[in-house]
């Protein structure tokens, strides 16, 4: 990719310029997980790849959802559903700091106006029993991107050790593009035909998600699906390594991991309903991570996860 | 005398650990040459974001040769001794010497250790001092096992003397050390070579990084004050985030910056605390409106349009992050307006402890203890009891939910705009206070009823738990809360029974009531428990008053055991002792005062022990304690000897010498000035009548045996002796005070 094709004019340019970039180091460019996660991490490409001794470079966008950032789009910044690009590269090569600079270059920002920093920042997730030490990257003071090296997943050591980036994209691409209110950030070129910006996109569905979120969700319901979810995890991992059918070793750690994610999703959905306590709170996030270690180890029993039979 | 220079580079490294992390290098790596034989002349060692470097100088070029001298086994020995001793020492039997010593010919290993190149012991030293290195956090990269703060990225290690500089041969998990580094990031990327300390330094700073961080910081505050001058303003002082921010950058360029018109009405804590909580700016004050009006920010670069996109850059970030703050602002008035209701039922919802209930449950307790408290120390009860019922409101506030350094601080604000009394304003602010050894403690009456319960409630609710602070460890900060109460009391001058407000509030904790007549009934009893204690007349006779009616949590109170009161208490004592220590006042002199008679009175413990510990630094004092001890020892050993107490009263009638009756009197003179003194807790005065006895005392012992042959004399004289400890020891316990 030419990295002096000037400034980008729309969100979907920072993405495809993102995307052109990582793949052009390397990077095998994914697809979206097609389920509801709280942020690029939970993908499979990410949590279960971090894991075992397998090499791996991947990128891709992550739509997530957050229900408690719902503000019915009428805050500038902040919304219950966004997009982060994430890149996770294993073992973490060791210019992958200049990797990064050299993909804010590609969205166009210019390295010789801007005050680009490294700052302290310790990553934990306790519902994925994972944290690693890196930084958040401030460009003129403003949080850009996480930089992450993973020391532990699933109560796992990272050996070797993955790198992950992450963007949160519409604040890095409000920043880029110079837009105060994110509604008002064109999503594809302003020049096109028919030109759309986020909020002809998004505006909608953040009210109607913060109003169900909030205030509608069924939390009976949501109760009943984390229950089953945790239990389908279990019962998932409970069956034995050897498939009677076809007489392979198959360990479903994936569709256990599936259900680990679910029961996540639905956590955030009931906190964002106000229904759990401050105490219960812990035990619900240790209940998650109680399903994500299992998955982990699960995870480092099958072929990608370096296992060898 | 070859100079060392050690450069670890790596990626960056968190600011707060930079300069902990230059000091452990360079005591690693010196001890680790001293060790090894390479004394030095002097070292230094410093710290950037990306960059550990030491500098020794006036090494040797090797370590001393040394010979090493072993005694074996006579000449003559058997086979067997001689054959061992070659064994351990690796030699033949001709390398070994035979010497004449009066012992006989004895057998001699000398081994030569011949000295070792410096360029060894160091490539050694910084392997071992890599591999060891103390970092609070480390962590590994990439396909390594190696752990460094961050992905340590290249080692320059040379040792430079009049011949030139010379690379240290040595490599670490595939980082060979070399004579070379980096500059700044962007403004000078490459690498270059350096060949000493003083090329390393001028080379760094000709690309853009200054070494030092005391420097970047003085040019950081020299800067930031003149470009605030300039414009007619004050930087606001803030050492903490200065040493921050000198630890984020290698080359600072200060930049000021204006604060949006929409925010200058945030309170000023408000603005403080978000730019340099978020943004790490230092705020600059208008000193004519009292105002925060700018920012200062600190890029780590210089930029071809002069800092302007870096500026405007960091304004929109503020904008943001204050628009939030004006969000929570706006937000938290209204509900404080509406009386912080909705606050106040929120808290039920919030637990502070999962065995101490809720932060609502909390607040009821220190109100109604707050409301008993009031009038010990001066305050109006409804006062006292409507600030405690509040001060805690701001947890549910937005902007202490965003910043919970300001808990209080909002409170007072929140207060004021609900138009709530001044004084439970203030209250908010300070009850949390005093927080450290040298915070300030609150004097307004209202706040330290506040504060006290506050802490109070704290310390008997987790004793009640069973959750005290064992070793170093004290999860709930309850050593605090003890100095706490120990300075506001003292501070204050108040004379509160610690014991019984320690035990009326052990009850609450331990009685269940949350409305209705039982839980008037309650706080009815536990007020009288708070003045009277658990054992006085007045509770009795309201306990007997309900009959039949009683309910069954009674028994709690009627069978109440202070042991875990008496605990609190000897840790509060134990806290006193820590402190006072500090203040000059030894710890025996201290148990002497706990040992008498209302030692849950802290400010009487106080004056009695200073007083007590100024007399004993008197000739006076020192020797009236050593007459003390005299006359006790002897009464001790007697009454065990006779095993009876000679507590009978002597007889003035049959005193033999003139000492014998002068002792009389100043033991009555003595006994005359000290009860009213004690009785007006006029220490020094007690105490000074207690050292009057000296001169009596000494004169007494000189003059008679106190085991005179006659057994009546003998008694009486120990009777004599038993008034003396008698009359000493209602000042202080003196047997417990050492020398």
């Amino acid at each position: 990719m030419n990295q002096t094709q000037g400034a980008p004019r729309s969100f979907q340019e920072i993405i495809l310029r993102l995307q052109a970039y990582w793949a052009s180091k390397g990077c095998a460019v994914l697809q979206p997980y097609d389920m509801e996660v709280g942020a690029g991490t939970f993908h499979p490409a990410t949590t279960l790849r971090s894991l075992g001794s397998a090499p791996w470079a991947a990128a891709y966008v992550q739509p997530s959802r957050r229900p408690t950032d719902g503000r019915y789009g009428e805050n500038p910044n902040r919304l219950q559903h966004y997009y982060q690009y994430q890149v996770l590269i294993k073992p973490s090569p060791p210019d992958l700091q200049a990797l990064y600079l050299g993909s804010l270059e590609a969205i166009g920002i210019d390295m010789g106006l801007h005050d680009i920093r490294f700052v302290e920042d310790d990553w934990e997730s306790p519902t994925l029993g994972a944290w690693g030490l890196g930084w958040e990257v401030w460009c003129d003071g403003m949080e850009v991107s996480q930089f992450t090296y993973f020391q532990q997943v699933g109560g796992h050591d990272c050996a070797p050790v993955s790198g992950e980036l992450t963007y949160g994209l519409e604040r890095l691409a409000m920043y880029v593009l110079g837009i105060e209110h994110v509604m008002d950030m064109p999503f594809n070129d302003p020049q096109s035909p028919i030109p759309l910006s986020y909020g002809d996109v998004f505006k909608q569905t953040e009210e109607e998600y913060a109003r169900w979120n909030f205030d509608v969700a069924n939390t009976d319901v949501l109760l009943k699906h984390f229950e089953e979810a945790e239990a389908e995890c279990r019962a998932i991992l409970d069956q034995p390594a050897d498939d009677p059918k076809t007489g392979k070793r198959i360990v479903m750690a994936h569709p256990a991991y599936d259900q680990c994610i679910k029961a996540s999703h639905i956590f955030n959905l009931l906190d964002a309903r106000g229904v759990i306590s401050v105490t219960e709170r812990q035990a619900y996030i240790g209940r998650v991570r109680a399903l994500a270690k299992q998955c982990a180890d699960a995870f480092v029993t099958t072929k990608a996860g370096g296992y060898a039979a | 005398m070859p100079d060392l220079l050690i450069e670890l580079f790596s990626e960056e490294i968190p600011a707060r650990m930079q300069a902990r992390a230059a000091e452990d290098l360079r005591a690693k790596v010196t001890e680790g040459l001293v060790q090894a034989g390479l004394t030095y002349s002097g070292a230094a060692a410093f710290a950037t974001p990306r960059r550990l470097a030491l500098t020794v100088q006036g090494l040797p070029a090797a370590s001393p040769a040394l010979k090493d001298e072993r005694r074996g086994p006579r000449a003559d020995a058997p086979e067997k001794a001689i054959e061992g001793f070659l064994k351990s020492t690796g030699l033949t039997r001709d390398q070994l010497e035979e010497r004449e010593t009066p012992k006989g010919t004895m057998l001699f290993a000398v081994i030569d250790k011949p000295g070792r190149a410096a360029p060894e012991i160091v490539a050694e030293v910084l392997a071992d001092t890599i591999r060891t290195f103390p970092w609070p956090k480390s962590m590994r990269w990439g396909n390594g096992s190696l752990r460094w703060v961050r992905p340590l990225q290249s080692i320059l290690c040379i040792l430079t003397d009049e011949g030139g500089a010379e690379v240290v041969p040595m490599e670490i998990e595939g980082i060979a050390a070399g004579n070379t580094t980096e500059g700044h990031r962007f403004m000078a990327p490459g690498r270059f070579p350096v060949s000493s300390f003083e090329d390393y330094i001028a080379k760094l700073k000709r690309n853009h990084v200054i070494l030092n961080a005391t420097e970047r910081a003085d040019h950081i505050w020299h800067d930031a004050q003149n470009l605030a001058f300039a414009a007619g303003l004050e930087v606001v002082e803030d050492k903490g985030l200065l040493a921050e921010v000198a630890g984020l950058v290698e080359w600072p360029v200060v930049l000021m910056g204006p604060i949006g018109e929409d925010f200058l009405h945030l309170p000023a804590e408000v603005l403080q605390t978000s730019m340099r909580e978020h943004q790490k700016f230092f705020s600059v004050k208008n000193p004519k409106t009292d105002r925060i009006e700018r920012f200062i920010t600190v890029a780590n670069r210089e930029t071809a349009d002069n800092g302007a996109t870096v500026l405007a850059g960091n304004r929109r970030v503020l904008s943001a992050r204050l628009s939030d703050a004006r969000f929570f602002w706006e937000n938290d008035l209204r509900v404080a307006k509406a009386g912080m209701g909705e606050w106040l039922d929120s808290l039920a919802n919030v637990t502070f402890h999962n065995k101490l209930g809720s932060q609502a449950e909390r607040i009821a307790r220190i109100a109604a203890l707050a409301r008993e408290l009031a009038p010990m120390v001066g305050a109006d009860a409804g006062k006292a009891e409507t600030a405690a019922r509040l001060a805690k409101a701001d947890l549910s506030s937005d902007m202490v939910g965003e910043f919970p350094e300001l808990q209080g601080v909002m409170g007072r604000y929140y207060i004021e705009a609900s138009g709530g009394d001044a004084e439970v304003a203030a209250a908010a602010q300070q009850h949390y206070s005093p927080l450290g050894p040298s915070d300030d403690v609150p004097t307004a009456p209202v706040s330290v009823a506040v504060a006290l319960a506050d802490k109070l409630d704290t310390l008997t609710g987790f004793w009640a738990i069973d959750e005290k602070p064992t070793g170093s460890k004290d999860p709930f900060a309850l050593r605090r809360a003890a100095l706490g109460v120990i300075r506001l009391v003292l501070t204050n001058g108040l004379t509160l029974h610690l014991d019984r407000l320690i035990d009326a509030q052990l009850l609450r904790h331990d009685i269940e009531v949350h409305s209705g007549e039982e839980a008037e009934l309650r706080d009815e009893l536990l007020r009288e428990i708070a003045q009277h204690g658990v054992f006085g007349a007045a509770t009795k006779a309201l306990i007997e008053t309900l009959g039949e009616n009683a309910p069954a949590w009674l028994e709690k109170i009627t069978g109440h055991v202070p042991d875990t009161s008496d605990d609190l208490l000897a840790f509060l004592h134990d806290r006193l002792k820590v402190y006072l220590r500090d203040q000059g006042i030894r710890h025996d002199i201290i148990d002497a005062c706990l040992a008498m008679p209302g030692n849950d009175d802290l400010t009487l413990l106080v004056k009695r022990a200073e007083a007590l510990n100024g007399v004993l630094k008197t000739e006076e004092g020192v020797n009236l304690l050593q007459g003390f001890k005299r006359a006790n020892n002897i009464l001790t050993q007697a009454e065990t000897a006779d095993g009876v107490e000679y507590s009978f009263g002597a007889d003035r009638k049959l005193a033999q010498v003139p000492e014998e009756t002068a002792l009389f009197d100043a033991l009555d003179a003595a006994e005359k000035a000290i009860r009213p003194a004690l009785d007006q807790q006029d220490f020094p005065a007690a105490v000074a009548a207690m050292a009057a006895l000296r001169a009596p005392v000494d004169a007494f012992f000189e003059a008679v045996k106190i085991n005179d042959d006659s057994p009546v004399i003998r008694r009486n004289r120990l009777n004599l002796l038993s008034q003396i400890r008698k009359t000493c020891t209602s000042v202080a316990d003196l047997t417990r005070v050492e020398g």
